[in-house]
């Protein structure tokens, strides 16, 4: 589903990734680890096409295709799906037109009927119970005034609603109390497929107790610097990311130059 | 942020789409203005003594006068003698009995402007004084209303059918001295509305006008006069357009609404005036004095506006709380893109007892757009426990744009309660990243955010005119669910 080449990207002058290379397959949940500063969360924001960080090398084939030559809103409507560490505030702006007018903008654009109100909100009330959500923040200013929990909890609604192929979930576990990062990984849990696949970016190996990922990944300097299975996480957790670091992997060439 | 930029950019720099011109044989003065323009408008419309006499003192006034210019504008001086102050479409001279008698290309041109009169004044049970030019073409539902006792007419009917409650009340609201374009107004004004609610009546059905300047150079001098009796109601709502014009033109209207006592007046404006071209040339000059007097006790008036055209707008819909308990409220959002400027806002003149304004104002500034809102709340000595609520946001587009806030603020009851809340953002690359990457397109993006900044003030908008206003502002309607 996605394949990731030798992707170089910076951030201004700065070089963040260094030459990433990641295969994920249709069905595949992949944690990426790292410390603060090690490119986690602008290898996501590559990944959906935010403009602050530009791509110097490499590709990225999506299903085939050359998703780097995509816009945001065509990622999105082919299955892109990023939740955000931190989910902005639109104010005045519905949390329920947002979402109905999201999901239709990509039925359309994979020719499908636009949903009316009715069946709509049906689907999404469906979708809040399993976030365990209160029905009055689908008529709340998205995000405003929400707590960290509830915003998060609402990332993972949208993607509920959305149904993507490809779900990047940038830090998601940042800011939960353990009952929120519960209701959170049941979602997300409920959202595996075969047909789809997820990237989780955490600094933590506390997720992926409820998460069980198939792979997981060690960023460092903008670099992958070790892959394995889930265990991979437990050893961290115990040692720390000077343990990768200390192994020579070759860590000192690829930190960015400052 | 380059490609967001230029999406923006895209999206302000969209043209004018009312540009069309009528042909219609217009029957019109020379330019100039003298005492004799004066009296030939006035003798034109078979105008009482009183109103004649009214207009040239007005006229001596205006020659004393000069242009205010201590408005955040800039604009090279007009030669009011290079203007056309009478113009009237020449097929209009009997005037049309109905509306099969309305000259079809008039009756097209409100079809391009989206206000088919027929359908939409049956359908929408909108009564529309439509205002073409200087004449009102038609009149519709007057029958309905006159079962109630409401005169809803042309101004000019309005002063050959009840000459003496236009005198009663013509100037009352806005001296003929009130200021530079009042003046010049009151000894030019050619048309605009009248509207009268007699004591206890509710009117039934939301009144219209549909303004829209046409025939070159000329000058639009509206008229328009609102008195609610004890206890009445009414809903009044004005929408403009204009053609596309390479010279600039002017129009400066009065606006004078009086509430007695209990009465309740609701005014809404969906403004669309043609801006200028992205270089800000042409454009309308909106110099406009609106103002509503709560004249009676627990007497209300509503001020809503949106805002989108004009090349200079310099308007200040106020209120006067004379009556004890009165309320006044003043809501608008107001859009400068190009080079459009802006200086807007409103006064709130508290003189009675335990009176209560609300202002809520956003402006959105795009492109080399300026914007300035400037608002006056006043407390007489005798207000006691008079409160007012302002708010002022200001939402950017792009950086090329400016926004300012000048509130003045006077208080002379120590019992008062005055709040002002004002905030400046501008649309965060975060929000449009955050709505792409649901699948929304940028312009979407940009609408929506644009929208949801001016819910509180759509909100008050009559439903029909809340559609045109998000329509306006490109936007698609939200509210559909929930």
């Amino acid at each position: 589903m996605l394949i990731i080449k030798d992707l170089h990207a910076s951030v201004g002058d700065k070089p963040i990734l260094n030459g990433i290379n990641l295969e994920i397959k249709a069905g595949e949940i992949h944690a990426i680890m790292g410390p603060n500063g090690s490119g986690k969360s602008t290898l996501s924001n590559v990944l959906a096409g935010r403009e602050n960080a530009t791509v110097t090398s490499g590709s990225v084939l999506y299903q085939g295709k050359d998703l780097l030559a995509l816009a945001v809103e065509e990622r999105a409507r082919q299955g892109v799906f990023l939740a955000f560490q931190y989910p902005v505030e639109i104010p005045g702006v519905g949390n329920v037109y947002l979402l109905k007018a999201a999901l239709n903008a990509q039925r359309k654009h994979r020719g499908l009927p636009e949903l009316d109100a009715l069946d709509f909100l049906a689907l999404v009330k469906d979708k809040m119970k399993l976030m365990e959500m209160n029905e009055s923040m689908l008529y709340r200013s998205v995000n405003e005034g929400f707590s960290g929990g509830e915003k998060k909890r609402n990332e993972i609604l949208q993607m509920a609603v959305l149904e993507p192929k490809l779900a990047i979930l940038d830090e998601t576990d940042s800011g939960l109390d353990i009952d929120a990062l519960k209701i959170v990984a049941n979602g997300v849990n409920s959202l595996r497929a075969e047909d789809r696949a997820m990237i989780l970016v955490t600094h933590y190996q506390r997720l992926l107790d409820y998460i069980k990922p198939d792979f997981v990944h060690v960023l460092v300097g903008g670099k992958i610097v070790r892959s394995g299975v889930p265990e991979l996480a437990h050893e961290l957790e115990k040692q720390g990311y000077a343990w990768v670091c200390d192994e020579g992997m070759g860590v000192a060439e690829v930190q960015p130059k400052s | 942020m380059s490609n967001t930029t230029s999406t923006l950019e895209e999206i302000i720099s969209q043209e004018y789409q009312h540009g069309f011109e009528t042909s219609v044989e217009a029957d019109a003065l020379p330019r100039g203005l003298s005492e004799d323009t004066v009296r030939v408008i006035s003798a034109k419309k078979n105008e009482p003594e009183f109103l004649l006499e009214w207009r040239l003192a007005a006229y001596r006034r205006w020659l004393e006068m000069t242009p205010p210019e201590w408005a955040s504008v800039h604009y090279p001086p007009i030669d009011y003698q290079d203007i056309i102050y009478y113009s009237a479409p020449k097929s209009q001279k009997d005037g049309p009995k109905s509306l099969d008698e309305v000259d079809p290309e008039l009756l097209k041109t409100y079809e391009k402007l989206g206000i088919p009169l027929h359908e939409r004044a049956i359908l929408a049970g909108v009564a529309v004084d439509a205002v073409f030019d200087s004449v009102s073409v038609a009149t519709t539902f007057k029958d309905k209303l006159a079962e109630k006792g409401i005169i809803f007419c042309s101004f000019s009917e309005a002063v050959q059918h009840h000459p003496e409650l236009v005198r009663q009340y013509l100037g009352s609201v806005v001296p003929v001295q009130d200021n530079f374009y009042a003046a010049l107004n009151s000894a030019v004004f050619s048309d605009g509305s009248f509207v009268y609610i007699p004591p206890g009546v509710r009117c039934p059905m939301e009144l219209s006008t549909y303004f829209r300047i046409n025939a070159k150079n000329t000058g639009q001098f509206e008229r328009t006069l609102i008195i609610a009796d004890r206890d009445a109601y009414v809903s009044y709502l004005e929408g403009c357009t204009a053609p596309m014009r390479d010279e600039n033109q002017l129009h400066a209207a009065v606006v004078e609404l009086v509430a007695l006592e209990n009465a309740q007046i609701k005014y809404s404006t969906v403004q669309n005036w043609y801006p200028g071209d992205n270089e800000g040339r042409g454009g309308i000059y909106n110099f406009v004095t609106k103002r509503g007097d709560c004249r009676g006790a627990h007497s209300k008036i509503s001020w809503t506006q949106v805002e989108t055209g004009s090349a200079i707008t310099w308007k200040y819909p106020s209120v006067i709380l004379r009556g004890d308990h009165s309320v006044g409220e003043f809501y608008s959002v107001a859009l400068t893109n190009h080079r459009q400027q802006a200086d807007t806002g409103t006064k709130m003149i508290h003189m009675g007892k335990n009176t209560r304004s609300t202002v809520v104002s956003k402006g959105i500034s795009a492109g080399h757009g300026h914007q300035a809102y400037r608002g006056l709340v006043r407390i007489a000595r005798a207000a006691s426990g008079a409160r007012n609520y302002t708010q002022c946001d200001s939402l950017l587009l792009g950086d090329k744009c400016a926004a300012h806030t000048f509130p003045y603020i006077e208080v002379k009851n120590a019992s008062a309660k005055v709040e002002h809340e004002a905030s400046t953002s501008r649309i965060g690359e975060d929000q449009l990243f955050f709505c792409r990457q649901r699948g929304l397109s940028a312009e979407d993006a940009v609408s929506m955010i644009v929208n949801g900044f001016c819910k509180e003030v759509f909100k008050e908008l009559p439903m029909e005119f809340a559609v045109e206003a998000q329509k306006l502002l490109g936007v698609s309607l939200e509210g559909s669910v929930g």
